[in-house]
């Protein structure tokens, strides 16, 4: 009786032969092993050795594939082992089934349509756009050089087509994304807590482990212990932090404030001082606050505003033209936020809003052709991405929340990149890497594709 | 449609504004017809005409062909779970707006165990996801061949018939197509698909058996000369795929691919290739990784494509994580823009409440009221809700915006008749409509309490103010 063997080891037996070897596999569709019954050979040998020789093909065309995705995925792997889901090896990769041989259809019938010998030979001629506009070009972070003190800056903007529409005019910068931190302890999902319960308490940690371990482009730092109704932190005492992140990363920096209307200008003008040279970016000048003075901090101190409105293209537009002409900003300082709604409560709003912003900019309206920022954390206000369950009878129940949480971030997010947002504010570590794999795609960046795209068609999952 | 105004659609019309199509005037039936409410042969007189005399018809036809959408509309299916595919007129939502949004059909294969495909056919039938007052659910059912045998692919394919759905059959094999469409053709399933190799043998299919067919192709030139070959020789409900790649510099080229048909369709007036795209999900499962990886990368591709122009698409992945956010982008991507989402006005009863339950008030815009309504259902709080018409706006909006006033406000609670039902005079109003407590006060005669500034804090708020002191 033959020995007994598992598919690892029969993958290791292989191993020892080279990938030529295997390739070379022919495996007929009469694909015959001598078994003797009871041979103790497992009888799903066939279809794994079908496999193996797709596996290995599989290893060999996407080598370089594999190292990427591993690279951005690795967190949704940690968490599908956290929730106890086999990851499946080999054995669950496409398998190609030796085809049963199709046997030739001698047609017995003289054929009832009359079908051409030959297509009709046509050639698809793309249908052109150019647009007369760009969007500017915003520069954040300041290296020594520039007097500041950050290793890399950041630049975004410079289109000169609709988002990842490199086929009409190729746009120079892909977007980034940036981490929220706050100066204090902040309501947060679960799912994203837990990702950041170690530094809650310490915002320059908090952007150390966002940059280094999470990869985030910028930080952005919210001074939301300033809010009247919580500490009430004095603006100057505030901005002590700012200090402690500029040392604690070398990325360039966004200051939020609190949202309060009459203490922002303050705390945003202090956040300016301290930063002089830095190129932050100041978040945010809005209508219904003091812009002007806001504005006057940006430009005294050489740093970015962002313009932020609500939902309203029009009062973009105003927003944009104070700064511009009352303030006096350069063309090069300033990015707007028209808000962001979660996938499922006003996304389509704020989609179609900055859709509308970017195509007006594109088209020369220049009120409007400034990069645009997105506060894609808002995803996590919809229930769908932290609540246990549905809330309604009859829902199909929702499954894990550990995973719709950074999907409804992700989606949220890669809508407003196709609407043309430059720069996402962001927490979910997994919701990030997914992003910026995808933007890389898009852009011409990661280049590592499938080649076997049909495989799907008769794939056996 | 390649007339925009209303005053090119009424030198077609009889003038004449007499009523029957349901409009005052033959100048509103125009206009609806350029906002697509409406077809030219809803107008009796124009289709009466028509069959009298041959001049009319010429007419009428002409009209038919300028007011038709841009892309061709595909139907799949039959009966009241068919779906309508296509027909879209513009590149970007607010130019007007998206019609038929991506239908989505989940797969089973023909090596599957039985139970298996009952189970997913199941899960797709019986999927719901309450939104906006309503519930979404799955269009259909896609039955990969996976056997290369015609009779397993046939077997499976009447199987899943069984479920009522539309379906899309999957061969490129066309004698393992013929067996399942001998089977199921009168259910009008789409196949899938036509490519250089087999294309003969499926154009003799989708003649014989009068169903749709997807054509494959990566290059452009060959999915244009296929397709052109099928209209021309008989065959009108075309679906092009222009093969979905995963990842990399596939995908990026899948997304110019479709963008380039779309916009070279609508912009370019290509009519060979103006028709419904087909994106495939599903092909993210060619990728390395664990089920989750794959299932999150099926989201990607979905939400990538539901934006940009996919008019149906295939899946694996039946977990929420994957559709849900898939159907709620859906229905947001191809919400009408012109008109905002509203609800019905007047009182809703929530948790049957009793007199002594607490009376709120909310506005009709749809994302407000659901929002609002769930809060308090899901958080078993019993109370009567007012729903006031403001034009379908949000509470800051409206109260800003003149729609929410204290003097609606005292007219909803006489048109309701809450002061009836209930034993008490508090009415409970949003925290962003504060400003309006005096007015409202002063106009109703009620007492007005300020609740939260979210409803989801109603539960906590409650718990502190209510019931509140009387006797003031």
């Amino acid at each position: 009786m033959a020995k007994k063997f598992t598919l690892d080891e029969f993958f290791e037996t292989l191993k020892k032969y080279n990938v030529e070897e295997i390739e070379g596999v022919r495996i007929e569709g009469d694909l015959e092993i001598e078994i003797e019954p009871g041979s103790g050979i497992d009888a799903n040998l066939i279809g794994a050795i079908a496999m193996l020789s797709n596996y290995m093909q599989l290893i060999q065309e996407f080598g370089n594939f594999i190292y990427h995705t591993n690279m951005a995925l690795t967190y949704l792997q940690r968490l599908s082992q956290a929730l106890g889901i086999q990851m499946p090896a080999g054995m669950q990769m496409p398998s190609a089934q030796p085809a049963p041989a199709v046997q030739e259809v001698t047609p017995v019938e003289v054929p009832k349509f009359k079908i051409p010998e030959k297509l009709i030979s046509a050639k698809f001629e793309p249908y052109k756009v150019e647009y007369p506009g760009t969007i500017e070009e915003v520069t954040l972070g300041a290296t020594r050089a520039d007097g500041g003190t950050r290793e890399v800056t950041i630049t975004i903007g410079g289109e000169k087509s609709l988002a990842f529409y490199n086929f009409d005019a190729q746009n120079p910068n892909i977007p980034v994304i940036a981490i929220d931190v706050f100066d204090r302890k902040p309501m947060l999902a679960k799912a994203v807590r837990e990702h950041y319960e170690d530094v809650l308490e310490d915002p320059a940690e908090w952007a150390k482990k966002a940059v280094k371990d999470f990869g985030a482009d910028l930080v952005t730092l919210h001074l939301i212990s300033t809010d009247p109704l919580l500490e009430d932190t004095p603006a100057s005492e505030a901005v002590k932090v700012v200090e402690d992140v500029l040392q604690a990363v070398k990325v360039p920096l966004i200051i939020g404030g609190s949202g309060n209307k009459e203490k922002d200008p303050e705390v945003l003008e202090k956040a300016a001082e301290v930063a002089e040279g830095e190129r932050i970016m100041l978040a945010s000048a809005t209508l219904d606050m003091d812009w002007e003075r806001i504005g006057n901090a940006a430009k005294k101190y050489g740093h970015v505003v962002l313009s932020w409105t609500q939902m309203d293209i029009n009062n973009q537009k105003t927003l944009n033209r104070y700064l511009l002409k009352r303030v006096g900003i350069d063309r090069n300082s300033i990015v707007m936020d028209p808000t962001t709604a979660a996938l499922g409560y006003g996304l389509d709003y704020a989609f179609t809003n900055m859709e509308r912003i970017r195509i007006s900019g594109l088209r020369g309206d220049t009120d409007l052709n400034f990069p645009m920022s997105s506060g894609t954390t808002n995803a996590w206000g919809a229930r769908e991405a932290w609540m246990k369950d549905s809330p309604i009878e009859g829902d199909t129940p929702w499954g894990p929340r550990e995973l719709r949480g950074p999907i409804w971030e992700i989606v949220t997010g890669m809508t407003l990149a196709l609407a043309g947002v430059d720069m996402f504010m962001m927490m979910h570590p997994g919701a990030l890497a997914v992003m910026k794999e995808w933007m890389k795609m898009l852009s011409g960046v990661i280049e590592e594709s499938i080649e076997n795209v049909d495989d799907w068609i008769t794939m056996e999952v | 449609m390649k007339v925009k105004s209303p005053l090119e659609v009424y030198k077609y019309l009889p003038q004449t504004n007499c009523g029957e199509c349901g409009y005052d005037t033959c100048m509103s039936f125009a206009a609806q017809i350029i906002d697509r409410n409406v077809k030219p042969t809803d107008c009796p007189p124009l289709v009466e005409n028509a069959k009298k005399d041959k001049k009319f018809e010429k007419k009428l036809n002409e009209l038919i062909t300028l007011t038709s959408p841009e892309i061709a509309e595909v139907i799949i299916g039959s009966g009241e779970s068919a779906v309508k595919i296509g027909g879209e007129d513009v590149l970007h939502r607010h130019e007007l707006t998206f019609f038929n949004p991506p239908a989505f059909f989940f797969d089973v294969h023909d090596n599957m165990d039985e139970a298996l495909i009952d189970e997913r056919c199941s899960r797709v039938v019986e999927y719901r996801k309450f939104y906006v007052g309503d519930f979404i659910t799955l269009e259909g059912i896609a039955v990969r061949c996976v056997s290369n045998d015609p009779e397993k692919f046939r077997k499976v394919a009447k199987k899943v018939a069984e479920y009522g759905k539309p379906m899309i059959l999957i061969s490129l094999n066309p004698d393992c197509m013929r067996a399942a469409l001998e089977e199921v053709a009168d259910q009008k399933p789409l196949m899938y698909a036509a490519t250089e190799q087999n294309w003969r043998k499926f154009l003799e299919l989708a003649l014989e058996f009068k169903v749709p067919v997807t054509i494959r192709s990566r290059d452009l030139d060959i999915l244009k000369s296929i397709a052109k070959t099928f209209k021309e020789n008989g065959v009108s409900e075309i679906v092009l795929d222009p093969v979905t790649e995963p990842v990399g510099k596939g995908l990026r080229e899948t997304f110019e691919r479709v963008v380039q048909i779309r916009r070279t369709g609508i912009l370019g007036e290509d009519k060979d290739i103006s028709y419904p795209i087909m994106i495939t999900p599903i092909s993210a499962w060619l990728i390395d990784g664990d089920d989750i990886t794959r299932g999150y990368w099926e989201t990607v591709i979905a939400s990538t494509f539901i934006t940009k122009y996919a008019d149906i698409m295939i899946f694996r992945n039946l977990e929420q994580y994957t559709v849900m956010p898939s159907v709620v982008l859906r229905y947001n991507i191809y919400t009408d823009p012109r008109t905002p989402v509203q609800v019905e006005p007047g009182l809703r009863e929530i948790n049957n409440p009793s007199p002594d339950d607490p009376v709120f008030i909310t506005t009709n815009f749809a994302l407000t009221y659901y929002t609002v309504e769930s809060d308090l259902s899901s958080s078993n709080i019993k109370c009567w809700l007012l729903v006031l018409d403001t034009e379908g706006l949000g509470v800051e909006v409206s109260v800003a915006g003149g729609q929410f006033t204290a003097a609606k406000v005292k007219d909803l609670i006489q048109e309701t008749g809450i002061e009836q039902k209930v034993n008490h005079k508090f009415l409970v109003i949003p925290g962003l409509a504060a400003r309006l407590q005096g007015a409202i006060e002063d106009e109703t005669g009620w007492t007005v309490l300020v609740g939260p500034m979210d409803s989801g804090r109603i539960k906590g708020w409650l718990e502190q103010q209510w019931p509140p002191e009387s006797g003031e």
